[in-house]
């Protein structure tokens, strides 16, 4: 065994340069915002963030030449034996997260430094957690899924703690951490008995051999339970969603921001990878289990969330609810009608959702400048002294509600068009649900309009908010993306059919 | 279908200008209300303007057809297209939603509600204008949808944040219940594309067409339940009798001016709905619900009436009277008779005018008398005779008299049901003769009780001797009283009919003399669409 071992000459893999151009130049600005932090003084603090902000702008470039090198549709590029591919469906993902990633530095701009809470090493550890959702796309092994989803959430547990005084992001911090490893230990059991029942960690190769047998093993079912719950603590379905309202309300608002899009969306990704590619076969497991996660998702965060008063943690609940609406798709992404619809549906919906609730959060950190609250009643006359940033408000909110022309309605339609692609009895009754939760989630959404369109201010104090630059260009950036997406959604809708995922159903 | 597509960039400019009125005014400070106020007027007559030629390009020879057509893709993926354009029935409706926005602008002219801020209001109503003109002439299910929707939050603000005491409840009653109808009717659009392969035929999309062409070929089973979602969406929009909840509130505490858009233009996307997708895309269903859709009219019609017999608040009668109104509308509809429908649809424009009509007056006596209870209101004319007058008159037209316009909405309505789809060789069958002539009567006995409520109400608010509390000495509201009591609230200025209003007003009344003694004006257009429409039942 040694011998073989050491006889066979080690060959080292040809690595595609190119294809892997993102998470190279996210590597390298990590290091280089780590150093250079250590030579600018207090003063200068707004270089930290405007280079963490350059970096991921530089990052997306490769993507684009990628994009149009004209190699990737149709002939994906495969690296080290299939385990990292880049394919359609990868290159619009990562873009989204680069993207993601810059509004969050946008967002934290003015926050973090104000704050003379380390700077430097918030951003390396920002730019670490996108690098691990960027890496997440690409992943098609379970080895590789593995180590994004670490690379991505360790960070995520440090800056979920950043306000180290104050005793509630103490708590998010742990929290977060608490679950999300055992999160982990969950998914590494279930990704172990896999392992153990395909003799292999490719996600196809996993396809392949549950196909193999004609029909599932125990070992497999429990595989594959144990893997999605791993993932539904991530994307906080229900009943795993325990610590996301806690989290969201301990955690410095732009992080809180972070958590409720692109922690969900990378998990969403890797849910994803292995319906579509591990467990094409295993429909009947995964199926029934995500239709009841969905159910339970968008009906108890939309519950919960009607009965909140601090706007943080309504925005939580709100964030646990849309996740059932992403998980719907998947409900039903095995049956043969709906798998492209369904695949759609969930890319377009991230990409929806990310504006919206990106521009929802840029607008609570604007008012909260001003009124140091979180209540939803601090939003009260909002609409006399920033008319500006109340419709902006109303824009994102009407949009996670589904109200066109906003860009939450084609992410809404493209849900219930999966679904309805799907038919059949289970179809058409996740169909009725989700409508009926649509309307409970208007609800709590019309709060916060009210708030701030009928209700006086509540100590009176009408003076205008001052609004900060890096916070303006990311309230115009989702605003305008927010409206376009809602308008013209055929610019978005173009990514995320079938034959962008690589390897989809064994293709 | 044959389309005409001449002239089509003009249904485009109609529907959206507005926006461009938005914008410009986005840029004005808010502290400029008379430019503010102008540009927005000027930008509904600008709007109007262009409504008024494409009535004088629309070929009325050929009112069957979509004129002005347009159909360019929109949302590839989905097969979604932007496919508009404009027929006899949607041509009414379509230039009263620019009339009536038009003049609820010109009498905001110096009745901006509270709480002001008259930059904000003025955009909301065109908002308003651009969703309801486009409901009119979308000819794609998700563009009707899209647009349908966008009336939503104009409204939801309007009355929330102009509206009355209870507003924020009401706002809230009305927006849920809306959003409850639409998610189901989104849900059934969805379903109706799926199951007539609209997305794996190679010529499969969501225009109206595609529909019209092959959903009547869908099992009846599933068309019912289809045609339930739709129903809903529609039905709470009109609204119907048991979804009819949210207008009294609505109504009662939207501003002067939310209630006569609500009144005149946005209850008919329900019925729009009912006419343009409902019936003609799912005939074979339409003909299952439609005893069930009469049912409920005419409920809703005796429903109505006895309600407004209870009401003490001249604004809440109003608005039950709407409810027993679009129970006539209803009712055409539902016999699925060219002759039905196009008393619908007259309805429509005929309760659109009278009922946005005595929605001014509510508003105006409102702003005179600081109340809208029925029993502290006597004596109108001899205090105001030109409002009094007018309201006198409006009345009359409200309750069906001959000669005015609501007439000609009802009685056809009642008549059609004597006669409803019925005969041999229907190809989805007909319905029941006993049923409709049932509730031909019971519909008639709606309009003994119409004039009840009606002329009581003329009765105790206009007759008589004006209350002694609005008595206000001259003398002394001008000297002493008013140096008094400057910021008295309750101050009672009571004057006739002003400049603005005469302006706003005098179009919708010549329009209910012109209507009701010339009706041939409206069925001329109407029923060569309807009768193209309905073609697919088999009917006379």
């Amino acid at each position: 065994m040694l011998t073989t071992l050491f006889a066979s000459d080690f060959v080292s893999p040809k690595v595609d340069y190119h294809a892997i151009a993102p998470e190279l130049i996210l590597a390298a600005g990590i290091c280089l915002v780590l150093m250079v932090d250590l030579f600018v003084s207090e003063q200068r603090r707004w270089i930290t963030s405007t280079l963490a902000g350059l970096v991921l702008l530089v990052a997306t470039l490769p993507i684009v030449t990628l994009a149009t090198s004209g190699h990737v549709s149709g002939h994906p590029r495969s690296l080290f034996d299939g385990r990292y591919v880049i394919d359609n469906f990868s290159l619009v993902l990562k873009a989204l997260f680069l993207l993601i990633g810059y509004v969050v530095v946008l967002l934290s701009t003015g926050e973090i430094e104000e704050g003379n809470a380390y700077p430097g090493e918030y951003y390396v550890l920002l730019l670490s957690s996108i690098a691990g959702m960027v890496m997440m796309c690409s992943a098609r092994d379970l080895v590789s899924v593995f180590i994004a989803l670490e690379f991505l959430s360790i960070p995520s547990y440090m800056l979920a703690a950043w306000r180290k005084r104050d005793s509630k992001s103490n708590e998010a911090g742990v929290k977060y951490y608490l679950l999300g490893v055992f999160a982990s230990a969950v998914m590494l059991y279930g990704m172990s008995l896999l392992y153990g029942a395909a003799k292999t960690t490719l996600l196809s190769g996993i396809g392949a051999q549950i196909t193999a047998t004609g029909r599932l093993a125990g070992v497999e079912v429990l595989g594959i339970v144990f893997v999605i719950v791993g993932f539904g603590f991530k994307i906080s379905a229900v009943p795993f969603h325990t610590w996301a309202p806690d989290t969201y309300e301990g955690a410095p608002t732009p992080i809180t921001a972070f958590f409720s899009v692109a922690s969900k969306a990378a998990g969403f990704v890797a849910l994803i990878l292995m319906v579509y590619i591990a467990f094409p076969q295993a429909r009947d497991v995964y199926q029934p289990f995500i239709w009841v996660l969905a159910v339970l998702t968008m009906s108890i965060g939309n519950l919960l969330a009607l009965r909140q008063t601090n706007i943080v943690r309504m925005l939580a609940y709100s964030s646990v609810s849309q996740g059932g609406f992403i998980l719907m798709p998947l409900a039903v992404a095995g049956t043969k009608d709906a798998a492209g619809s369904s695949l759609r549906a969930i890319m377009v919906y991230l990409v929806i959702y990310a504006a919206t609730n990106l521009g929802a959060w840029a607008v609570i950190i604007a008012v909260a400048r001003k009124t140091r609250s979180g209540e939803i009643t601090s939003l009260g006359g909002l609409f006399g002294y920033a008319p500006g940033l109340t419709v902006l408000m109303t824009f994102f909110l009407a949009s996670l509600a589904g109200i066109p022309p906003l860009g939450g309605w084609y992410a809404k339609f493209g849900v219930f068009r999966a679904v309805l692609d799907a038919g059949g009895g289970w179809g058409y009754t996740l169909a009725v649900i989700a409508a009926v939760n649509t309307v409970i989630a208007t609800a709590y959404y019309i709060t916060v309009m009210r708030e701030m369109w009928m209700k006086p201010a509540p100590d009176g104090d009408v003076t205008p908010v001052r609004i900060p630059p890096s916070l303006q260009a990311a309230l115009a950036i989702t605003g305008i993306a927010t409206v376009v997406f809602g308008v013209l959604p055929g610019i978005i809708s173009r990514y995320g059919s079938l034959t962008d995922l690589a390897g989809a159903f064994g293709h | 279908m044959n389309t005409l597509t001449s002239n089509n960039w003009i249904l485009s400019l109609g529907t959206f200008l507005p926006i461009a009125g938005v914008i410009v005014m986005m840029f004005i400070p808010k502290q400029e209300e008379a430019l503010i106020k102008g540009v927005a007027i000027l930008t509904a007559a600008a709007t109007l303007v262009v409504g008024i030629v494409t009535l004088c390009l629309f070929k009325y020879n050929h009112a069957d057809l979509q004129q002005f057509a347009v159909s360019t893709s929109w949302i590839k993926p989905i097969r979604a297209t932007y496919t508009i354009g404009l027929d006899g029935i949607s041509l009414p409706l379509y230039i009263l939603s620019m009339v009536i926005t038009l003049l609820v602008m010109i009498y905001s002219w110096n009745h901006v509600p509270e709480p002001g801020n008259p930059k904000a209001f003025f955009a909301l109503m065109l908002v308003l204008q651009v969703g309801m003109a486009g409901t009119f002439i979308a000819q794609d299910l998700i563009l009707f949808f899209v647009f349908f929707e966008v009336v939503l939050l104009p409204m939801y603000f309007m009355i929330g944040v102009w509206g009355g005491e209870n507003r924020q409840y009401a706002s809230l009653k009305f927006f849920l219940y809306t959003m409850f109808g639409s998610a189901l009717m989104l849900v059934s659009f969805i379903a109706l594309f799926i199951v007539t392969k609209g997305n794996t035929d190679p010529n499969g999309s969501f225009a109206f067409t595609w529909f019209e062409a092959h959903g009547s070929g869908i099992a009846t089973n599933t068309a019912v339940w289809i045609f339930a979602g739709m129903f809903i969406g529609f039905a709470v929009k009109v609204p119907m009798f048991p979804f009819h909840t949210w207008l009294p509130d609505a109504h009662t505490q939207a501003p002067t001016q939310g209630s006569v858009i609500l009144a005149a233009i946005l209850l008919k996307l329900g019925t729009y709905g009912f006419v343009r997708i409902a019936l003609p895309f799912l005939p074979q269903a339409a003909v299952k619900w439609a005893p069930f859709i009469g049912l409920l009219a005419v409920i809703g019609i005796i429903y109505g009436a006895l309600g407004c017999l209870a009401q003490t608040d001249m604004k809440r009668l109003i608005a039950f009277s709407s409810v027993a109104h679009m129970g006539f509308v209803m009712l055409g509809i539902a016999t699925l008779t060219p002759l039905g429908v196009n008393a619908a649809i007259f309805g429509m424009v005929a309760h659109g005018l009278i009922t946005g009509m005595l929605f001014f007056i509510a508003g105006s006596v409102k702003d005179r008398y600081h109340t809208l209870e029925i029993r502290r209101l006597t004596g109108l004319l001899k205090q105001m005779p030109k409002l009094g007058w007018i309201l006198g008159f409006c009345a009359m037209a409200s309750l069906g008299l001959p000669s005015l316009a609501g007439f000609w909405g009802e009685f056809p309505a009642i008549l059609s049901a004597y006669n409803p789809l019925h005969g041999e060789g229907l190809p989805f069958g007909g319905l029941s003769l006993p049923a409709f002539r049932t509730y031909m009567v019971v519909a008639a006995i709606g309009t003994v009780l119409a004039a009840g409520y009606l002329l009581w109400l003329y009765q105790r608010t206009a007759f008589g001797e004006p209350n002694p509390e609005f008595v206000v000495d001259t003398h002394l509201a001008h000297s002493a009283g008013a140096a008094a009591n400057p910021h008295d609230d309750e101050h009672v200025d009571i004057h006739d009919v002003g400049i603005y209003e005469w302006i706003a007003w005098t179009p919708l009344l010549v329009g209910i003399v012109v209507l009701g003694v010339y009706p041939q004006l409206l069925f001329k257009v109407t029923d060569p669409a309807v009768t193209h429409l309905l073609g697919v039942f088999g009917g006379k």
